[in-house]
């Protein structure tokens, strides 16, 4: 009988990293097939090619950096990555933007700061932003049109031509989305006006979300069931969705000059950006106030960023400013520990 | 139904309990063992000392080893036998560490010493029971170990309420479910007689609500209680670890927080153990003191886990075979709950008075930690610490060996209840990590009073030496400063020397007075003599005695010269320093002017005899009568400015005066009396004694006068 010497506890929950990844990826999948009922098969393609990309970049990393590959691909977190950036991706960007994107969150985002647990940004979204800022027009016009609005939708092998050789066609079936649209029209045209462009063609004021709607209904479903597994608290999520809705009511509430309400909260990455990506554990707070200031931050920098930028999403770059301040918000946002009265805040002084 | 208001502690967990297997099975008893080992520290405080020698025999519940001091346990004998040694064994504890135990080998025959309860305990002194308790060697048997006695003898006025640990949160361990269950009425008691020492005004039995049985069986025994006074109650908690912590078992049930550094008195809480309070009922109505506990024996190796009454020092090896463990199938063997227990390396290791729990667990039940991976700062440890810290910050401080920050993220207040290593997902033995920082902490702070310590004595020294220097430095100058004073004041006397001897010239002068007299009565007896030679006509005479009066004169005018020097020197002298150095007094200026003038007077004679003798020396003689004019003049003036100042300052003080003229009317009013007398009888000394009376009257008035002058 050989006895263990072990510090306690000697029992722990049998819950990994890696499960803790498998259930956000399982979670993604009801918005992952909204996006593909709607939107076609661009987004399982870009799935792919991120993947491939991460993981390729990944285990060379590991293997330049000697740690053991497999034990750490296991974890699940490269994948995660790619797959958060490719659906954050315009579906039909060529596909050099996503390898380019993927490449770039697992190599520099990610693995220069340190690997997982260590980068202070989230890797999806500085892959993101780099090629939203470095390769505008496939950036924007890489949106499919909702298939609604397509006659018989999009093919896979229309699909596979337009990411990877011929960009000729694409025009048959690409837009901006409804949000990216109704922002650069309402600076001209009243929200009646707007409803006549091609895009809204013949919709309804409530039907302006063309399918959105139930890309954000799968998302939101997917944090939902990974708020009641504990995966992450529901601070961020809620004050997030608090924080846009509040300046949005507030602020733009006219939508004859303003993006309304509703295309806010469901017409873009919003539902996405709450569940799945502010709340990336590693980049983001850790104290219950923490996450409070954090997320309503990111819902505050969103609806700023959308209404006074260029861009056609500001998910990105309001959770990559967040990310920054995350460290310095935890220090003020620590907890009161039992016992005593005060809560400790910042750092310890040196003296 | 719980009468009071729960609270819920932050944090927490839920780990599989794995109760249900120690508790099928009755609390048994084991068969004697062959040998008991007792190890001298089993409590919190200072070591007890061995009272029996090897060779000893020994009566179960005798003393073996006493405590030393208030905060120590003593130690009885769990059986009899006899001392077989006293030497370093493996103790229970988590490094593993050998320490000093007393084996007894057992006769088997389990004799009692004498032992005597207090007859009517409730009625006793709760100092009475206080030192019975302490006599019996008890401490907290939840863990801790800290001794009882030392607990209870708080202010009793300062506690409010009394909170019973019944909550046993860890998994696996049964024994206090067990106890409850089986000796409800025990620890009952037992609660009482803690009531009577520290008369709170209520009592909460903390249980969590997955013991029901327990809970039913004390809510059973309290209604033999029909004379509850302390109002004792039992409160089913909801099942999270680590409720049956004492800081969140407080929390729980009084939702209040027991301060940082402080003891749940500061908030009138007293908190004991529930197997204690049986222990304590043993105690103090038997008389028998502590020398065996409730410990659950489990694990999946185990083929018939259950709880034993069990002697303390039983070896763990005895449970292990009672229990009918497979030996090759245990994998960790663990002294404690899975939460918070450590693993034992040697099973020989013997039962101790905190021992609640041995768990054999297999491979498969409590499997071999998974590799540890990288914080992904999930937060779920947040979530799960009790005390609220942040346990991922506290892990990337201990990581970098922060110290600094991970004192000031409060590290100190973890109580070690694993709660968030257990959550973790990334495998981080997170607690490991805590409790080597907390190590690291000590020694940096041990090293911080010893380096302090060492600092304070450099400096002291540093100090002394400057001290020392400077002391040094003082004398050094004092030294100095003594010899130029010496040095300036040999000047100063110097200088005043030839001040001082303004009188010695005077000396000098006569001196050199005599020799220029000499000279002078030289030369008129060489001149006198060469008139005779030239009378003689003896040229060879006369022009020896040329030569001789040549050098005779030479002579004089030399001594002439020294006199007018030393004059000179005398009469700057005393205009320097004269007036200073020498008490002015009337006498001694009179003794100057009579000087002066006796010296005028000499020289004009002398100058008389030179212009007699038609000298050459009549001018330098001329000069010398003219400045002892001068210095006569001088010196008169002198005393008369003195006598002026005198009689111008109030020198004479009026009472000496009035007493003067008092003497003397006395003096004229005898004269005055004689007189009469005389008179009367007609004596012939009338007359004198008019004269005297007239005297008397004249100096009478004398007095009066100089009196009416003085107070004018
Ligand atoms: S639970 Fe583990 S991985 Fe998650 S934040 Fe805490 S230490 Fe990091
Ligand atoms: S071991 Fe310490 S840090 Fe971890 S949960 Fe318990 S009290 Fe909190």
């Amino acid at each position: 009988m050989k006895l263990l010497t072990l510090s306690s506890p000697h029992t722990t929950r049998s819950f990994s990293t890696a499960d803790v990844m498998r259930l956000v990826i399982l979670a993604l999948i009801p918005g992952i097939i909204a996006l593909t009922y709607f939107f076609g098969p661009g987004h399982l393609i870009q799935i792919f090619i991120a993947a491939t990309t991460a993981i390729v970049a990944e285990a060379g990393i590991l293997k330049l950096r000697k740690r053991p590959i497999g034990f750490y691909l296991k974890d699940y977190s490269a994948l995660l990555t790619a797959i958060l950036l490719a659906i954050s991706l315009p579906p039909y960007a060529p596909y050099w933007v996503t390898i380019v994107a993927s490449g770039f969150a697992i190599i520099v985002a990610k693995h220069l700061y340190g690997g997982l647990g260590q980068n202070p940004f989230n890797p999806a979204m500085i892959g993101f932003a780099l090629v939203l800022v470095s390769f505008p027009v496939p950036m924007t016009t890489s949106w499919s049109a909702p298939s609604e609005l397509l006659e018989n939708g999009i093919s896979l092998s229309e699909a596979l031509t337009v990411i990877f050789s011929s960009r000729e066609s694409i025009d048959a079936f690409t837009m901006a989305t409804p949000l990216d649209e109704y922002k650069h029209l309402v600076a001209i045209s009243t929200a009646d006006e707007i409803l006549a462009n091609p895009l809204f063609k013949g919709t309804e004021q409530s039907q302006i979300l063309l399918g959105w709607e139930w890309v954000s209904a799968g998302f939101l479903l997917g944090g939902l069931f990974l708020l009641w597994k504990k995966i992450f608290t529901w601070h961020i999520p809620v004050s997030l969705l608090v924080s846009l809705i509040l300046c949005s009511s507030i602020f733009g509430w006219d939508s004859d000059t303003n993006v309304p309400l509703t295309l806010h909260i469901l017409g873009g990455a919003t539902m996405l950006g709450a569940f799945f990506i502010a709340t990336d554990p590693v980049t983001a707070s850790t104290t219950h106030l923490g996450k409070l200031i954090y997320g309503a931050g990111i819902g505050i920098l969103i609806y700023v960023i959308r209404t006074w930028g260029s861009y056609p999403d500001a998910v990105a770059f309001a959770v990559l400013l967040m990310n920054f301040a995350a460290p310095f918000i935890d220090q003020y946002t620590q907890p009161r520990t039992y016992g005593h009265k005060k809560a400790v805040r910042g750092l310890a002084k040196k003296d | 139904m719980n009468l009071i208001t729960l609270h819920e502690f932050k944090g927490g967990i839920h780990p599989p309990e794995n109760k249900e297997q120690s508790t099928s099975l009755p609390i048994s008893t084991m068969k004697l063992p062959e040998k008991l080992v007792l190890p001298i520290a089993q409590h919190i405080g200072a070591q007890s000392k061995p009272v029996v020698n090897v060779g000893d025999s020994v009566l179960k519940g005798e003393i073996i080893a006493q405590a030393q001091g208030f905060v120590s346990a003593n130690l009885h004998a769990p059986s009899s036998g006899t001392i077989t040694a006293i030497e370093d064994r493996v103790i229970a504890h988590p490094s593993g560490m050998s320490d000093i135990c007393i084996e007894i080998t057992l006769d088997g025959k389990d004799t009692w010493t004498e032992i005597q309860g207090i007859d009517n305990y409730l009625e006793a002194d709760a100092s009475e029971l206080i030192a019975k308790i302490q006599a019996s060697g008890i401490t907290g048997l939840g863990g801790a170990g800290f001794p009882t006695h030392v607990k209870a003898s708080v202010d009793e006025s300062k506690i409010d309420t009394l909170i019973i640990n019944a909550a046993e949160c860890e998994p696996y361990i049964t024994a206090d479910d067990m106890l409850m269950r089986e000796h409800a009425n025990a620890v009952i008691k037992g609660i009482e007689i803690i009531e009577r020492i520290v008369k709170p005004k209520h009592c909460l039995i903390g249980v969590e609500d997955n013991k029901p049985q327990a809970i039913a069986a004390l809510n059973e025994a309290l209604k033999n209680f029909t004379d509850n006074t302390f109002n004792i109650q039992v409160v089913a908690i909801p099942t999270k670890y680590p409720s049956g912590g004492e800081k969140q078992l407080i929390e729980i049930l009084s939702g209040k927080e027991v301060p940082a550094g402080g003891l749940p008195s500061d908030i009138g809480i007293l908190c004991q153990n529930v197997g204690t309070c049986f222990a304590i009922y043993k105690a103090i109505s038997k008389g028998e003191p502590l020398i065996s506990r409730i410990t659950t024996v489990t694990g999946e190796a185990c083929r018939q886990p259950q709880n034993f009454e069990v002697l303390l020092g039983t070896p763990v090896k005895d449970l292990l075979s009672a229990t009918h463990t497979q030996l090759e199938q245990v994998n960790r063997l663990i002294m404690g709950g899975p939460m918070m227990g450590f693993t034992l390396e040697d099973t020989n290791t013997p039962v101790v008075k905190s021992t609640n729990c041995i768990i054999a667990s297999s491979k498969q039940e409590l499997p071999d930690p998974a590799m540890e991976q990288a914080c992904i700062r999930c937060g779920m440890c947040t979530e799960a610490c009790p005390a609220q810290l942040l346990p991922q910050q506290l892990y990337w401080f201990s990581k970098s060996s922060n110290l600094e920050q991970a004192t000031a993220h409060n590290i100190a207040d973890c109580i070690e209840c694993g709660a968030c290593a257990y959550v973790c997902p990334s495998n981080i033995p997170l607690v490991q990590y805590y409790r080597h920082t907390k190590g690291e902490i000590k020694q940096a702070n041990a090293d911080k009073l010893k380096s302090d310590r060492a600092k304070e004595r450099f400096e002291a020294r540093l100090a002394r030496q400057e001290r020392e220097a400077a002391e040094k430095e003082a004398k050094r100058k004092a030294r100095a400063e003594a010899a130029a004073k010496k040095q300036a004041e040999k000047k100063a006397t110097e200088a005043i020397a030839p001040a001082t001897s303004a009188d010695a010239p005077a000396a000098d002068l006569e001196l050199l007075q005599k020799k220029l007299d000499a000279a002078q009565s030289a030369v008129k007896k060489a001149k006198e003599k060469i008139a005779a030679a030239e009378e003689a006509g003896d040229s060879d005479k006369v022009a020896l005695l040329k030569g001789a009066l040549a050098k005779s004169q030479e002579k004089m005018k030399e001594a002439a010269k020294a006199i007018a020097e030393a004059k000179k020197a005398a009469k700057a002298a005393p205009a320097t320093t004269g007036a200073a150095a020498v008490e002015m007094t009337p006498e001694r200026m009179q003794n100057k002017v009579d000087l002066a003038e006796s010296r005028l007077a000499t020289a004009k004679k002398r100058l008389e005899e030179a212009q007699a003798n038609n000298s050459e020396q009549v001018d330098a003689l001329n000069t010398a009568v003219e400045k002892q004019q001068a210095r006569v003049a001088e010196a008169k003036q002198a005393l008369a400015e003195f006598l002026k100042q005198e009689s111008a300052a109030p020198s004479v003080d009026l009472d000496a005066l009035k007493q003067k003229v008092l003497a003397a009317q006395t003096r004229v009013d005898k004269a005055q009396e004689r007189l009469d007398m005389a008179k009367q009888q007609e004596l012939d000394t009338v007359s004198a004694l008019q004269t005297g009376l007239e005297k008397q009257q004249s100096k009478l008035k004398e007095a009066q006068d100089a009196l009416a002058e003085a107070s004018k």
